[in-house]
């Protein structure tokens, strides 16, 4: 008699908790119902090597490298009671062929092996012919580094090939749109790039002609991969087939440095890492964070980045002379600065922030109108149509934060009034930080040159620039630590992944120097840090209460409800619960 | 060598209109897709073969990029991308026939029709035409008659046996 009669059994304790016991190598473990066996393997911690499977895509299980060997509990004979096992599982009954993980889901009772030597084998000849027609150019490839195929082959290949090296030769550098690249030959068929298309970006224009070997990715005559989200395809890829014209022969990828920051370019924060070598941006891929842009990034935002290296990056304090605008330094310019700012009354003054702006430079930008006495004080509103996908309406990407940072529902509405009152002479000094506001905003050359004292504070020249009578140059979004909140009310950090060139500075830094020269306060009086420009946010905003900029997670974490939805990642999620794709 | 077509040139006619409506309407609005076979089979049987205008047809007709009809042309050798002969000879190479002779039917029916196969191979190009447009022949794997080898098909007619002595009287039954 077995003692688990008289106490539960496994199976009935998983139920309880929707779980089921899945043995995997040996060790038995819980897992939610569904679960597909792959993911199950995650969770024990097994690595199960995979090229076509993509928790955000469905499953064709056509690369068949994930293959393990599953067993069930043998079915009772006719009348016959399952037999339990002293430790209250049942016995089980395994399968002679393999199956494949990734299109599978668990079972109560299931047995999985990940190691067995016909596994070993399988993934060996999988691989076999996996390499029978790819080129061996990994000396030449972008992927080289990152490339699954060379991991694989190295961690589950067997080392030789029984083929004859007589490759079936495929299109070689065909441009399939105006920002990817195609070397077929590489293509190992997994479909991920063509699947993308269809299920996530709506536009299927990619898929596979001819068979068997001669099997070739492409896009039909005449058409290409144009689509604003097509360089996904190319994170997607687990080779080198799909290359993005940006990155490609630009720098071997294990010598880039990785930061994890957020995209600028709207109000949906998408996450990203910054590859840097050096103090050069080499690429930009999407970071995955489920609640803002899944795995996922539009082109668009992809590849407009800009380098400290840029002819545009505004490297010195400039004055203007005479009309020309002169180099000098710190001191003298932000003196200079305030000193200009003291012959004005403070009803002459106003300050434009940005929806641009992290957090705590708005915080900055706040106390800076505080100390010049000014009510003025606004941003740039940036609406435009959504892509009904990841790029919001909004194209700040921190309208959220200015509006709890300067305590206004509607941060953009006083910028028509501060432009009434330089039209009617009424303001006469303007402070603008990282907007050009005759591109952004309704400003015309004659509403700059109507003022009598213009100061910028910004990272690239621009017309605003050009007119100022002094420039401030501050960072890039990738040369900024620092916080925003995106359209859904999420909290977001940026990292700095480069420092700014020449004498260019943090605007936190540029900011508080400024007040403090109005103030006449000693340095020591302002924030050390930026750690400690987010205390005081955290001290003087409820909805930062309590956090601390170092303590963010990197997933971000939810500050405020805007019952604002990202399109995308509805979508997915809908996806998720009806159980076309596992993550 | 250029060769002379003998199939009409891509119209669309009520007629085949009509026709590839009523096969689609067979399916389910949401799976539309799956009418793409009948309509390739139609459009090969009144033109001979499928080219890129009936391809884009095809797919604005299900509601498909032209790239998902064409993963479905270029998947299986019995859609033809070229125009074919009048006569198209189809004659089986798998093991049974290529021991009965089938390579040697092949070449005798080349010979008799002023058919050059140098430029065709087994995957992107199988098919090859006589001059005059009347013939054209390739290579087809395993039609189910391992028995009587070596067979082959002339369009929709199967011929069981054909050694290649054969031919000639096989040719004159589809002449004039």
């Amino acid at each position: 008699m077995s003692s688990t009669e008289t106490s539960p059994r496994p199976k009935d304790i998983a139920a309880e908790k929707g779980m089921v016991n899945v043995q995997i190598d040996g060790h038995w473990i819980q897992v939610p119902r569904g679960t597909r066996m792959i993911e199950a393997c995650k969770i024990a911690e097994k690595e199960v090597p995979h090229y076509c499977y993509h928790p955000k895509l469905s499953s064709p299980g056509n690369c068949r490298m994930c293959m393990v060997q599953m067993g069930m509990p043998p079915r009772p004979a006719p009348g016959a009671d399952p037999a339990y096992q002293d430790d209250g599982y049942q016995e089980i009954s395994w399968m002679p062929r393999p199956v494949i993980a990734c299109a599978n889901t668990v079972a109560e009772n299931m047995g999985i092996r990940t190691n067995t030597d016909a596994i070993k084998k399988s993934r060996e000849n999988v691989l076999e012919f996996l390499l029978i027609n790819h080129p061996l150019d990994c000396p030449i490839c972008d992927k080289a580094g990152e490339c699954r195929l060379q991991e694989f082959s190295v961690e589950h290949g067997q080392g030789e090939s029984r083929f004859k090296e007589d490759k079936v030769k495929k299109p070689k550098n065909v441009k399939i749109g105006p920002r990817i690249t195609l070397d077929d030959e590489r293509c190992i068929m997994c479909s991920r790039c063509i699947r993308f298309m269809d299920e996530v970006a709506h536009e299927p224009v990619l898929g596979f002609s001819d068979r068997g070997t001669h099997t070739t990715v492409g896009v039909y005559p005449g058409r290409e991969l144009s689509n604003n989200y097509g360089l996904n395809t190319v994170d997607l890829c687990p080779v080198g087939a799909l290359t993005s014209n940006d990155f490609r022969f630009k720098m071997r990828t294990w010598f880039l440095k990785e930061t994890p920051s957020i995209d600028t370019h709207c109000g949906t924060g998408t996450n990203i890492s910054i590859w840097t070598r050096g103090n050069k941006i080499f690429r930009i891929t999407p970071r995955q964070n489920d609640d803002v842009n899944s795995c996922w990034m539009p082109d668009s935002h992809r590849l407009s980045y800009s380098c400290p290296t840029d002819e545009t990056r505004l490297t010195a304090p400039l004055i203007k002379a005479d009309g020309i605008h002169e180099e000098t330094c710190w001191n003298q310019s932000i003196r200079g600065a305030a000193d200009a700012l003291k012959q004005f009354d403070p009803s002459e003054i106003a300050v434009i922030a940005s929806g641009r702006q992290t957090n705590e430079e708005l915080l900055m930008m706040r106390t800076l109108a505080a100390e010049l006495e000014t009510e003025q004080i606004g941003i740039v509103s940036r609406l435009q149509e959504s892509d009904d996908m990841l790029i919001s309406s909004d194209r700040n990407p921190n309208t959220t934060g200015a509006k709890l940072v300067l305590a206004s529902d509607d941060p953009g509405a006083s910028l028509c009034h501060i432009l009434g009152n330089i039209r009617d002479g009424k303001t006469k000094a303007l402070v603008v930080a990282s907007e050009d506001l005759l591109e952004a905003a309704s400003f015309t050359e004659d509403d700059l040159r109507a003022l009598e004292l213009l100061i910028v504070i910004d990272h690239q020249t621009s017309a605003t620039a050009q007119a100022a009578d002094m420039v401030l140059p501050g960072a890039a979004p990738a040369e900024k630590r620092g916080s925003m909140v995106n359209v859904t009310g999420r909290l977001q950090k940026l990292n700095a992944a480069c420092v700014p060139p020449g004498d260019a500075r943090s605007d936190w830094e540029i900011i508080t120097d400024l007040i403090l020269a109005l103030s006449g306060d000693a340095p020591h009086e302002g924030p050390g840090s930026i750690d400690a420009v987010f205390e005081t946010l955290a001290n003087t905003v409820d909805e930062f209460q309590e956090i601390k900029l170092a303590s963010i997670p990197d997933l971000g974490q939810v500050i405020t409800e805007t019952g604002v939805t990202i399109p995308l990642v509805e979508r997915e999620n809908q996806r998720r619960a009806n159980g076309e794709i596992v993550g | 060598m250029e060769t002379t077509s003998t199939f009409p040139p891509f119209v669309i006619t009520a007629e085949i209109d009509a026709e590839a409506d009523k096969r689609i309407a067979q399916y389910p609005d949401d799976k539309k897709r799956s009418a793409v076979l009948p309509l390739l089979h139609i459009i090969q049987h009144q033109f001979g073969f499928i080219n890129k205008e009936a391809t884009e047809w095809i797919a604005g007709k299900l509601g498909l990029e032209p790239m998902q009809v064409f993963e479905v042309v270029s998947f299986y050798p019995g859609f033809r991308e070229s125009a074919p002969g009048k006569y198209h000879f189809r004659i089986c190479r798998t093991l049974s026939c290529a021991m009965a002779g089938s390579a040697e039917l092949m070449e005798r029916i080349c010979e008799l029709t002023g058919i050059d196969r140098s430029n065709s191979d087994s995957h992107h190009n199988p098919v090859a035409v006589s001059p005059c447009g009347q013939w054209s022949v390739e290579y087809a794997e395993c039609l189910a008659s391992c028995g009587t080898g070596p067979v082959c098909l002339v369009n929709d007619d199967f011929h069981e046996a054909v050694a290649p002595e054969k031919a000639e009287a096989l040719l004159n039954q589809y002449k004039g």
